[in-house]
């Protein structure tokens, strides 16, 4: 039985190769995304060439020929453990700053805890102010990190300060709806039946609605640590301190060894921060 | 209660207990060592100076002609994502098949060094990457692009290789048997069945990239925040409001946008 088969397979096999069924319509699909994508590399100025031109060549030759090796004298390590907490830092308290502006918004925001909505539809005007809150939340949140530290550090100059409130607000905005919408997902039959038998809303909370959901939110604002710290980085590039900030310095000196060194520095950093925050979720969790 | 479950119980709560030693440990250390300038801030000359900072806002620039740049620089950043996307799912392609262990007596011995390549192209994010390249490729939208392509060609990579390993081994077995070659098995057989997720993964990313391509220019490298940060640098502030409402625009749109598909596929 096993003998036979491959020749019973060559006879059922069609003897000249078929071309394939779909390629016509593929071709076609191509065509489209090539015309489509025409405009996009006018636009985007896209002349790879332009990265082998012998100048251009010869430059990023010399400047990646700097990268190894790093730089790692005891003056400059210690500069850049110092940057390293710096930005650390900044992410931690930019976060704090965005957990204190985060838990008014999400209770504001939150149906959960509506006392109208008990017997039906929320009333007018609780209404229309949760959803304010949720709107501001949002809108704190669109305009990016990194555009809230350009305004800030107009304001009140360069360093740390403008950093941590851009992560603060920014943040802010996220974690408040981010909250909110946890808090609402969970099961809602314990906060009613605190509120219908006459607790406070907090006590509600604290009782009914919190415990469920406490892990997502912890867990939440974990990852949201982790965020912070890259964020915290790219911070820096608009003179708000930390690694950014030295490897905006390094890289416009066109000094690769130090670009170099700070690069390993900031993936190792990641990493860290990456385990360290996946290990608190599951311990957590 | 039994004594086991009580030991458990007193384990865990002493566990969060350390813990949130440590966070408030380590917030503390954060407030104390980075001296923060409160009063620059909260001063009320200094709130008296955001409030005028703040007014110059308004009202928003709307002559024709700079509305005209405000839209080309809006389109600009538009193609630098979606072109950054495309590119990066290309080379997470090529490089997520040297990263996956494709059937069970592949020897995968490129695995580790791709998934080391592809670790380090994830976590420089795209800032840094646009801030690297400006060296090599000059200023504009050109390295803007190709700083959105690394970083998420590190994302989709790993993503695709993980969908590469999980795919149904049949159809792949059934042409390695026939001793066809190992590319057109990925073509004709692995690539059609990871093919819904390569596409939802991608779109996923493109949402996230017309974010980040936003602020990109931000050191220069092209579309609506070098405009940004042009203008804010000359306190042209009417001018930057302008740009300011187009990118907060561009970025509710997509979300709405996203929010709307995504509800719709789910439904």
């Amino acid at each position: 039985m096993s003998t036979s088969s491959p020749t019973v397979l060559r006879a059922t096999l069609p003897q000249r190769a078929v071309p394939d069924p779909a390629a016509g319509g593929r071709l076609g699909l191509v065509l489209l995304v090539a015309v489509l994508l025409w405009p996009m590399l006018v636009w985007t100025e896209f002349r790879p060439w332009d990265l082998f031109d012998a100048r251009s060549l010869k430059f990023t030759a010399k400047f990646l020929a700097e990268f190894v090796p790093p730089r790692h004298d005891a003056e400059f390590l210690g500069l850049l453990l110092h940057q390293t907490w710096r930005t650390i830092a900044m992410a931690t308290a930019g976060l704090t700053l965005a957990f204190g502006l985060a838990v008014p918004l999400a209770l504001l925001c939150t149906g959960r805890l509506s006392i109208s909505a008990l017997t039906g539809r929320m009333a007018a005007m609780p209404y229309v102010l949760r959803q304010l809150a949720r709107w501001a939340a949002i809108v704190l949140r669109s305009i990016p990190e990194l555009v809230w530290a350009l305004i800030f550090v107009r304001v009140v100059g360069l360093g740390p300060t403008s950093g941590v409130i851009a992560i603060g607000i920014a943040y802010g905005g996220m974690l408040g709806k981010v909250y909110a919408e946890i808090l609402e997902s969970g099961d809602a039959a314990t906060t009613q039946a605190l509120l219908r038998n006459g607790a406070g809303r907090l006590q509600a909370f604290f009782y009914g609605t919190l415990p469920q959901c406490s892990t997502e939110l912890v867990s939440y604002t974990v990852y949201r640590w982790e965020c912070a710290i890259r964020s915290s980085v790219v911070l820096g590039f608009v003179g708000a301190g930390g690694l950014g900030q030295e490897l905006d310095n390094a890289s416009k000196m066109f000094a690769g060894a130090e670009v170099s060194s700070i690069l390993l520095v900031f993936i190792l950093l990641v990493a860290i921060a990456d385990r360290l925050s996946a290990w608190l979720r599951k311990e957590l969790g | 209660m039994n004594v086991v479950a009580g030991r458990e119980l007193g384990r865990a709560r002493c566990k969060a207990c350390w813990v949130s030693c440590g966070v408030l440990l380590l917030i503390v250390a954060s407030f104390v060592s980075l001296n923060l300038k409160w009063a620059d801030f909260l001063a009320p000359d200094a709130l008296a100076k955001i409030g005028v900072f703040l007014l110059g806002f308004f009202p928003p620039e709307t002559s024709t002609l700079f509305l005209a740049k405000a839209w080309q620089a809006l389109l600009e950043t538009l193609a630098m994502s979606a072109l950054g996307t495309l590119l990066a799912a290309v080379l997470g392609l090529a490089l997520a098949l040297p990263a996956a262990k494709v059937h069970a007596d592949d020897p995968a011995w490129t695995k580790p060094f791709a998934r080391l390549l592809l670790n380090a192209l994830r976590s420089i994010p795209e800032l840094v990457w646009a801030a690297l390249l400006l060296i090599c490729a000059g200023l504009g939208p050109f390295p803007g692009t190709l700083a959105l392509a690394l970083h998420t060609a590190g994302v989709l990579g790993r993503l695709f290789a993980e969908s590469i390993e999980n795919a149904p081994p049949g159809p792949a077995s059934a042409l390695r048997v026939r001793g066809i070659s190992e590319l057109r098995i990925f073509l004709y057989a692995t690539l059609p069945q990871i093919w819904p997720q390569v596409i939802s993964y991608t779109l996923y990313r493109w949402e996230n990239n017309i974010r980040a391509a936003a602020v990109l220019g931000v050191v220069g490298a092209g579309g609506l925040g070098q405009m940004l940060s042009y203008h804010l640098g000359l306190f042209q502030m009417r001018e930057t409001s302008t740009v300011l409402i187009g990118m907060v625009a561009l970025v509710a749109l997509v979300d709405a946008l996203s929010f709307m598909s995504r509800r719709w596929l789910g439904r």
